[in-house]
């Protein structure tokens, strides 16, 4: 164990550094540029052997990933906001060929107006396209969730994206326990995929065309993968516990166990929630936060068996689905709870858009808002905006 | 060899084609709409058809005599008949 202080994106081109990927192309944009720009002195200083491409756009550093995974090596990328955008088209193709690529998705807003600070709209507009997402609150889970990324994407044969949280958690400098060099290596073990186009010996084609006939059941593949790879997530997970000492589930649920207004948060803003959750303990009021680590798969079993007994919820979204009705960590849990036939009063806040600073005073007032839900089951608005100026 | 009867379950995964050398398996000819006929008694077996044809899709011997035409093959392009200079190929509708 190595105890370090590292910013998020060092942690992560650490990790990567670690895993030594075959290839990595990438493209600089803010706040996720760090990552190839660190992982690129690695390559100058011949600390990995990896193959870097400095690629013209981020539409072309998918690409290039989806050409060198589907060749059969080890990829990795990282980009943000209007880069992972630009990645769109092909995202879709990277999960639907089911090449395991590991992409860092550093959060940031999505234009316009151009902003380069902190909320979900980039990986949440892409929630979609058939990667698993992994969201991380601190730099220790951003590096631990790198690791595992590897043997998640490459067990289950899909992409996996990574997402912390742009600037608070990518450029400040936190505590962090790393893990040996050899036990990183011998962790991801070897990339040995059943089918690539570099094998010698077969002779395949890859991403054809795909009409009427055959469609339909290559995506109830990828439907069925992605729903099996909650399992995969949670085999991962126990063996990099044994490594580590450090135990990720499918969600992270803090005082929940005898509290009866319950806040869902995503990232870092889980910490600021946490403190306020301490405070708000001492005072005698049982609140408590869930913060879910997985949301591709949608653990929903899991979420709304966790939250069965509260008595309100307040479901936090840094992302706006402008969708007439409420943010999309809202919408995918409030279905999630109606299909398990859970009726708890709950209600959406949409927070912190552009990097809107999130104090422990404005979720306080959350918080006491869902205390009072919890005790009068009244829900005056379902959709509220935290902090904005009317 | 995949068939439309096999599920997701069975078939390789992302649609992976297995197996190379199966562009034979493609009739490209299943969307044409005109086909073209060998009229036998105006042919001097002059190869003229042969080369133009995108689809390889004339079938002639060793000894360059045109015996007809590969109609999985041919998309009904209409070339063949276009450049025969002695009308041994004309186009009829399908």
């Amino acid at each position: 164990m190595i105890r370090e202080r590292l910013s998020g994106n060092e942690a992560v081109a650490f990790a990567m550094k670690q895993i030594n990927p075959d290839v990595v192309p990438a493209y600089p944009i803010t706040p996720s540029t760090e990552i190839p720009q660190y992982f690129s002195s690695f390559v100058s200083n011949g600390t990995v052997d990896t193959e870097f491409i400095p690629v013209e756009s981020e539409h072309s550093a998918l690409s290039a990933c989806i050409g060198a995974s589907a060749a059969g090596g080890r990829v990795m990328s990282a980009t943000s906001s209007q880069g992972l955008s630009l990645m769109y088209e092909m995202l879709y193709i990277a999960s639907g060929m089911r090449l395991p690529i590991v992409l860092t998705c550093v959060n940031r807003a999505v234009s316009a107006p151009i902003n380069i600070h902190n909320d979900h709209s980039d990986s949440m507009g892409v929630r979609d396209c058939g990667f698993i997402q992994l969201y991380c609150e601190s730099n220790q889970e951003a590096y631990d969730n790198i690791i595992m990324a590897v043997k998640i994407a490459e067990r289950s044969m899909i992409p996996v994206m990574v997402c912390y949280d742009g600037f608070i958690t990518s450029h400040s400098v936190e505590n962090i326990e790393l893990l040996e060099d050899s036990v990183v290596k011998d962790f991801v073990g070897k990339y040995e995929p059943k089918h690539y186009l570099l094998n010698p010996n077969e002779f395949i084609s890859m991403g054809p065309l795909d009409l009427q006939n055959y469609f339909f059941e290559h995506r109830k593949q990828l439907a069925d993968a992605m729903t099996d790879s909650k399992k995969i997530i949670e085999e991962v997970s126990e063996e990099f516990a044994k490594i580590s000492g450090r135990k990720y589930g499918m969600f992270e649920s803090y005082k929940t166990e005898d509290s009866d207004a319950c806040m869902v948060i995503l990232n870092s803003s889980a910490g600021t929630a946490k403190v306020v959750v301490d405070k708000l303990r001492e005072e005698g009021l049982k609140v408590g936060i869930l913060k879910p680590r997985v949301f591709r798969p949608l653990p929903y079993k899991d979420l709304t068996n966790a939250l069965r007994n509260q008595k309100a919820i307040a479901i936090m979204d840094k992302a706006d689905s402008v969708n007439g009705f409420s943010g999309p960590l809202y919408s995918e849990l409030s279905a999630a709870l109606y299909s398990q036939s859970i009726s708890i009063p709950s209600i959406n806040y949409i927070y912190g858009l552009g990097g809107r600073d999130v104090k422990e005073t404005d979720l306080e007032e959350v918080f006491r808002n869902i205390i009072k839900i919890s005790k009068d089951g009244k829900v005056d608005k379902t959709t509220n905006y935290l902090g904005v100026r009317e | 060899m995949i068939n439309d009867k096999m599920g997701a379950k069975e078939l390789p995964m992302a649609g992976i084609i297995l197996k190379d050398g199966n562009s034979e398996q493609v009739k490209t000819g299943e969307w044409r709409n005109q086909k073209p006929i060998h009229i036998l008694e105006n042919c001097k077996h002059c190869m003229l058809c042969v080369m133009p044809c995108p689809d390889n899709a004339i079938i002639h011997d060793e000894d360059d005599k045109m015996l007809g035409f590969d109609y999985d093959a041919c998309k009904g392009c209409g070339v063949c008949a276009k450049v025969c200079p002695f009308k041994a190929i004309t186009m009829e509708n399908e």
